[in-house]
């Protein structure tokens, strides 16, 4: 033990680590600081600790390679010692990393964290954020898989609706004339050298303001902030009641870290990685590109918008979203900080929480997307066959084999990119339904060059059945009722 | 006295003048070197912007292998495409044998957002499996998002080999 005091007195001596590390540990913070509520960001921070390490760990047997990826990744998978867990750690780390970072950012706005003198601390946050996020786009073609492939060719069609520039954005991101070797040691470089550097930095400035500014009080309706007395009246306040971070506040801090790795670790257990999915062969054509979780909202909004507005919303948008994530300390920067008296803030969070996991609830369900097998796959339903004429058999046939399946649904099942044809016939009349697959409308492409009139007939004759027995079928309510028709 | 024949101790005897040099020759040495190092890391790092290699003439092979009024699926090595890129070189095209030795090659990608489209000759429709978009058998746009009908290649028979212009990742910006 003596041995022990006198190896730590030699070092303090050359080194002054404690005694500059000590009071930082041992500065006083506010006590109503010491909550649950303020554990997201070590918690963040933490998982980013978990993801230089596991990151390391994969790096060490990883091809950054756009002919050996692939392979290398199974074999982390099948062969390497851990290295499936590994892959799975670092797949589930960067999840929770995202959400729990998503959280912090939530929190400290409805704390009111971003105002005056914090503002510095809420836009390095804000890069923090975004660096994240570029983390996860790149992790994700990492996995050098088909969605890998397929999400850089979504990206480099983003990119080239940039007016004048579009086309050497395209050349600048893919690191040549298209997706392949060159690209993947681009973002290789991006993912492991760049933005990590990036975050570094990032988290020491954060880390510097928060200690610098001190943590954010308890919000008290009422309590407003005001640039000329806010220092002074939290600088008393601390003096007067507050607590030493250490141990005190960092109680909390250390259990929710803590449980946040063990439900990483869980996950990454029970749930292994992620892939990698189909190998990146771009002739392979039969697939269905999806992305990761986060971008799902993104991806969602795509089909969504209307295509004019397309091109103006995409660069538009989100340079807009994120400088206005950047203005909020300067939109708001005095005045209360409770989420008791600040109702558009909190519609503001509640608004934006909804749409995002509305829109990325669809990117799940992907209602306008064709189901590609359906016309092959999925049997048109017993009760619309049973006691069908013959010409109405042979339309149901056309139904199957013209992919009409594939967006329209019989019985629930098929693609939902158009109406479901269940109960069609009362809603469109005879002339109605022939007009509609002739000459197409609203989502639907016209049939009229590629059905030959039989075709046409069967269809329309089957689709006039399409209905509840009993239910009327539609009619024509512009003209006038024919009592002479044969 | 020898003590006024030492060295003088450095930096307390020169001239305010010559301080002031050194400083600002240090700085400029340094706003050099910065431009020196600078320069060739953006010219490296942006080099690709300016469309490495461009178009070339790829052959999918004989022309007889499309028969007339099938649309057919062809596949071919990038021509600019290094030691390491794997199968990621290789690009598929739809081959559309119109009639008597006229043809149409279209991209796979899509207009809208690059993803590929697939042909169903029952229907005689692309489609496409992201957004839902949807082109007629000459490459038109049918419905849905995209902008625009599939991005066409130049193309030639010469001896009987069906020949493309190509080499690039279509986009909004810029052609196969």
């Amino acid at each position: 033990m003596a041995l022990f005091r006198r190896v730590g007195r030699w070092l303090e001596e050359r080194t002054g680590l404690e005694a500059a590390v000590a009071p930082v540990l041992a500065h006083r913070v506010p006590r109503s600081s010491a909550s649950w509520w303020y554990v997201f960001g070590s918690a963040t921070l933490t998982l980013f600790l978990l993801q230089i390490a596991t990151g390391i760990c994969l790096a060490l047997v990883y091809v950054p390679s756009a002919d050996k990826a692939y392979d290398s990744l199974l074999y982390l998978n099948d062969v390497a010692p851990l290295g499936w867990f590994l892959r799975a750690l670092h797949f589930w780390g960067s999840n929770a990393m995202v959400a729990v970072m998503t959280l912090h950012m939530i929190q400290v706005f409805l704390f009111g964290a971003h105002k005056y003198p914090r503002e510095m601390t809420w836009i390095a946050g804000v890069f923090l954020f975004l660096c994240t996020l570029g983390m996860a786009f790149t992790g994700q073609v990492l996995r050098w898989d088909q969605d890998a492939y397929w999400g850089l060719g979504i990206s480099a069609s983003i990119a080239a609706r940039s007016p004048v520039i579009g086309d050497s954005l395209v050349h600048v991101l893919l690191g040549g004339p298209i997706i392949a070797g060159r690209t993947l040691s681009r973002f290789f470089t991006v993912h492991v050298f760049l933005v990590p550097g990036l975050l570094i930095g990032l988290v020491g400035l954060h880390i510097w303001l928060v200690l610098r500014l001190g943590i954010n009080e308890w919000p008290m309706p009422g309590r407003v902030v005001d640039r000329n007395t806010y220092r002074q009246r939290y600088e008393e306040e601390v003096g007067r009641d507050g607590v030493p971070f250490f141990p005190d506040a960092a109680r909390k801090d250390m259990v929710a870290a803590g449980v946040v790795i063990l439900v990483v670790l869980a996950c990454a257990a029970l749930f292994g990685p992620l892939g990698p999915g189909g190998v990146p062969d771009p002739t392979i054509i039969d697939t269905t590109p999806k992305p990761d979780f986060y971008f799902l909202a993104l991806f969602a909004l795509f089909a969504l918008l209307p295509p004019w507005t397309e091109t103006t919303l995409l660069l538009v948008g989100p340079p807009l979203a994120i400088g206005l994530l950047f203005l909020v300390p300067f939109i708001a920067g005095t005045g209360e900080k409770s989420w008791k008296r600040r109702p558009v803030a909190v519609l503001g969070v509640i608004l934006i929480v909804l749409t995002v996991t509305t829109l990325a609830w669809l990117g799940v369900i992907v209602p306008w997307s064709p189901r590609m097998q359906a016309w092959s796959a999925v049997p048109t339903p017993v009760q619309y066959i049973k006691g069908r004429s013959p010409l109405e058999l042979q339309g149901a046939l056309v139904l199957q084999n013209k992919q009409c399946r594939n967006c329209h649904s019989l019985a629930g099942q098929g693609g939902s990119r158009g109406p479901a044809l269940d109960g069609v016939a009362t809603r469109l009349t005879r002339d109605q339904l022939a007009r509609q697959i002739l000459q197409g409308g609203g989502n639907m492409p016209a049939y009229g060059k590629n059905l030959s009139p039989a075709e046409v007939n069967a269809a329309v004759a089957f689709m006039e059945t399409l209905k509840q027995s009993g239910e009327p079928p539609a009619r024509n309510t512009a003209a006038p009722r024919s009592p002479a028709r044969p | 006295m020898c003590a006024t024949n030492l060295e003088p101790e450095p930096g307390t005897s020169s001239s305010p003048s010559r301080r002031d040099f050194l400083f600002k020759f240090g700085l400029a040495l340094n706003v050099i070197g910065a431009a020196l190092v600078g320069i060739p890391v953006i010219g490296y790092i942006l080099a690709p912007a300016r469309r490495l290699g461009g178009q070339s003439w790829i052959k999918l092979g004989p022309s007889a292998k499309f028969p007339e009024g099938e649309t057919r699926l062809a596949i071919y090595e990038n021509p600019f495409r290094v030691e390491w890129d794997g199968d990621s070189s290789k690009v598929a095209c739809w081959v559309r044998h119109v009639e008597g030795g006229r043809f149409q090659v279209f991209a796979v990608n899509c207009a809208h957002l690059g993803c590929p489209v697939r042909w169903f000759p029952q229907s005689r429709l692309f489609l496409c499996p992201c957004h839902g978009g949807a082109y007629y058998e000459d490459g038109s746009r049918a419905s849905g998002p995209p902008p625009r009908g599939l991005f066409e290649y130049e193309y030639e028979v010469r001896d009987g080999q069906l020949w493309v212009r190509g080499g690039q990742l279509p986009t909004l910006a810029g052609q196969v």
